[in-house]
């Protein structure tokens, strides 16, 4: 009963909404517009009005003045209780503000739009943006402790990613939220516009079909579009997961994953690398995760790209003056991390041996993608920084960190030969995570508080010296780095590495959307029981909202100072390429 | 796996459903346990495939020779679709993920799908579960789900391993 009354409550107050609600006007209020890019326009009026009854005007004259086009009309979209007024795939070419105005019943909404030109001198041939998913501060600073060395105070050298002139503070929120997920926020770089969470390459309307929300382009497309540029996408997630994806995709569900492959398709990179092979794959074939019978192995090969499974037959490939394309699919999930690959040789690295390192994979995008005369445009991830402490496990993310890292040191060697490289190393967002101390096992006690050194007491971790690569030939020492996650399950831990492979924090309780801590760490020596500070439903340590730091080399890359929207990155690469508005 | 949690597809159920899931569950234990051994074949999650490629996959003759056949096999329940159901999705360790409801999960791809002989509750994702039924290999979607799986075991019954 008392339900009941709530449940009429909410109805009320809803209807009450309803009545109120404004149109909403897509691009969003202070859009900021790159001049000849292509977006969808996209007004929706509550309360369904015919189109005669609504009115819309862009700085004071019909839509025609501004907009190629005849716009669409839909009353009762997708049945609900709104009009939409739709006008695909247009431009505007001359900069300045648009005031757009829509009416009904009386009211008014309006938005304004910033279109902006990027200017004629074109001071970047290529552009390569190093995506570290989550790079937060303390997977900087513990890569440079574990593979640059330190004592009394002073490291023994510099990160690739440090080691640069110019630098800003990203903020990244989304349309929605102060917290952003990878989708949205790749979506900022990719797009030059906010979105919301899950979003990829739309704004995020009322449409119910996740791929009919109104659209903008993407880097990728505009400079193959305009500058018959190249184009590179590689990650070592799979290829189909949010950041990659950023780079062609227009989804409101980033989870569209066999979509996801037909716009790789459409949009045809040059180069595409990374794993998640079974969404290329036709339903018939055993291991397909499609749900038709289009065989994108197939369709790729037949377009031209040469098929690479192997990180031997990646090099090979590179090495043959034939090959102009490459679709690079190394594992059916992610590509295993670094710690997993080089040392411990756990994850799915017993099943596919010869995966290839992220700078073996940079490697073999430079040598094909410079090839274009015209430029090219890469984007490079390291994803499982992310993923790893998602799952809270510090040594897998700090060791991809460091793979990071050496991919932008053969990058960074890669542009010194000539001056025309912008590079940008950025996260996409934080994670709430921080460098607390050392876990010293020569102090009394076994459980992790007892092991904890805190400040004079944590000293300097002692790992080995690193090798060529900056890795430290073993994580499990004696006195280790202890980063610590702000947000978790229910776990259990003991604050040692997980060398039998990457940690699983938390499973599915007996009660839907509840997640328990994983019993099987639960009885290791030390182990300690951590009531979780995150919502039942949440499986694994989330994403914060802090700001990320940015860091920049080469032309262009003086336009990145002090704080900045993450919109902006797209904004300076298209300036630094001088993006045409055609 | 950049969190978000999607819409979720589960109610959240009532101090009732709970009470009556594990009582149900304590049943279906007790009286599951005893049931099946007799006339079904084990079968191990890494016996399932002969080649595991980007490509595709390959069963095992083994597994080739037991479709059509009952058989028994072990592993976890992933976090399933409702509260009751009749399908859930065999995994071969715990998931820390719930594909169902979070947009940005994936599934692995040596997952078995169960069809249960009836609705029954749910059991945590940490506790190892030994599963009984007919094995069903090739690529089908579940019409009401869409869910497109590789293997199934059909007419199953499960318990705690």
């Amino acid at each position: 009963m008392f339900v009941k009354k709530i449940s009429f409550a909410l109805l009320v107050s809803i209807a009450g909404l309803t009545s109120v609600e404004a149109q909403t006007i897509y691009p969003l209020n202070r859009a900021e517009i790159l001049a000849g890019s292509k977006f969808d326009f996209k007004i929706e009026f509550p309360g369904s009005p015919q189109e005669s009854a609504v009115k819309v005007l862009i700085n004071g004259a019909d839509v025609s003045s501004t907009l190629k086009g005849k716009p669409a009309f839909v009353e009762h979209e997708d049945g609900q209780d709104y009009s939409a007024f739709v006008l695909r795939d247009v431009s505007i070419s001359k900069p300045g503000n648009y005031k757009i105005e829509a009416s009904y019943n009386g009211k008014t909404s309006n938005v304004t739009w910033g279109v902006y030109a990027t200017g004629q001198k074109r001071v970047a041939k290529n552009v390569i943006l190093f995506i570290g998913d989550g790079l937060s501060i303390a997977h900087r600073t513990a890569a440079r402790i574990l593979s640059k060395t330190i004592s009394e105070g002073h490291y023994g050298g510099e990160l690739a990613i440090d080691d640069m002139p110019h630098m800003a503070l990203i903020s990244t929120a989304g349309t929605d939220s102060i917290v952003t997920d990878s989708a949205n926020a790749m979506s900022a770089y990719a797009t030059g516009h906010k979105s919301c969470v899950n979003a990829l390459g739309v704004y995020c309307a009322r449409n119910k079909n996740t791929l009919d929300h109104p659209k903008v382009e993407t880097i990728a497309e505009i400079v193959k579009r305009t500058r018959n540029m190249s184009v590179g996408v590689i990650t070592n997630t799979e290829i189909e997961d949010a950041t990659p994806a950023g780079m062609v995709a227009h989804t409101r569900r980033r989870a569209d994953f066999n979509d996801i492959v037909k716009m790789f398709y459409k949009v045809q990179p040059d180069v595409i690398m990374g794993g998640g092979s079974p969404n290329f794959l036709a339903k018939s074939t055993n291991g397909s995760k499609r749900t038709d019978n289009d065989d994108y192995l197939q369709k790729f090969q037949d377009a031209g790209f040469t098929l690479v499974t192997t990180d031997t037959e990646m090099k090979a490939a590179a090495k043959n003056s034939k090959t102009s394309k490459v679709l690079g699919l190394f594992n059916t999930s992610n590509i295993d991390g670094a710690l997993d690959r080089m040392f411990l040789k756990k994850g799915s690295v017993p099943t596919f041996p010869d995966q290839p390192d992220l700078t073996a994979q940079v490697q073999t995008s430079l040598d094909l993608l410079s090839k274009n005369k015209n430029g090219f445009m890469l984007m490079v991830e390291s994803g499982r920084i992310d993923k790893y402490t998602h799952s809270l496990d510090p040594e897998r993310a700090i060791y991809d960190t460091i793979m990071l890292d050496n991919a932008v040191k053969l990058a960074k060697d890669f542009a010194a030969k000539k001056n025309d490289t912008l590079i940008i190393v950025v996260g996409d967002h934080a994670h709430p995570v921080s460098i607390i101390g050392s876990y010293d096992d020569d102090r009394p006690g076994q459980t992790p508080r007892e092991k904890l050194g805190v400040y004079a007491e944590a000293k300097f971790p002692n790992y080995a010296a690193p090798d060529a690569n900056g890795y430290p030939p073993s994580v499990d020492v004696s006195r280790r780095i202890a980063m610590n996650f702000g947000t978790y399950p229910d776990y259990c831990t003991n604050a040692k590495p997980y060398l039998e492979g990457e940690n699983v924090p938390a499973v599915a309780g007996a009660t839907p959307s509840q997640y328990v801590a994983n019993e099987k760490y639960c009885t290791l020596p030390g182990s300690v029981r951590m009531t979780g500070n995150l919502p039942f439903e949440s499986n694994t340590g989330i994403h914060s909202g802090d700001d990320i730091v940015l860091t920049a080399i080469g032309p262009g890359s003086e336009m990145f100072h002090g704080h900045l929207e993450n919109t902006k990155v797209f904004r300076i690469m298209a300036t630094a390429l001088a993006i045409p508005a055609k | 796996m950049d969190e978000s949690m999607g819409p979720s597809a589960v109610l959240a159920p009532s101090r009732r459903t709970l009470i009556f899931h594990s009582l149900a569950l304590m049943a279906s234990t007790i009286y599951l346990t005893p049931l099946f051994a007799k006339d079904s074949e084990p079968l191990d999650f890494n016996a399932l495939y002969k080649s595991f490629g980007i490509r595709g996959l390959e069963f095992s003759d083994r597994a080739q020779q037991l479709a059509g056949h009952v058989i028994f096999m072990t592993g976890y329940m992933a976090p399933p679709l409702r509260a009751e159901s009749q399908f859930f999705v065999l995994t071969k360790e715990p998931l820390a993920i719930c594909p169902f409801c979070q947009s940005d999960a994936d599934w692995p791809v040596d997952i078995v799908v169960v069809y249960l002989k009836g609705v029954s509750p749910l059991i945590s994702a940490g506790t190892q579960i030994t599963v009984s039924g007919r094995l069903e290999m090739g690529s089908w979607a579940d019409p009401e789900s869409g869910f497109v799986s590789q293997v199934r075991l059909v007419d199953a019954e499960y318990h705690r391993a």
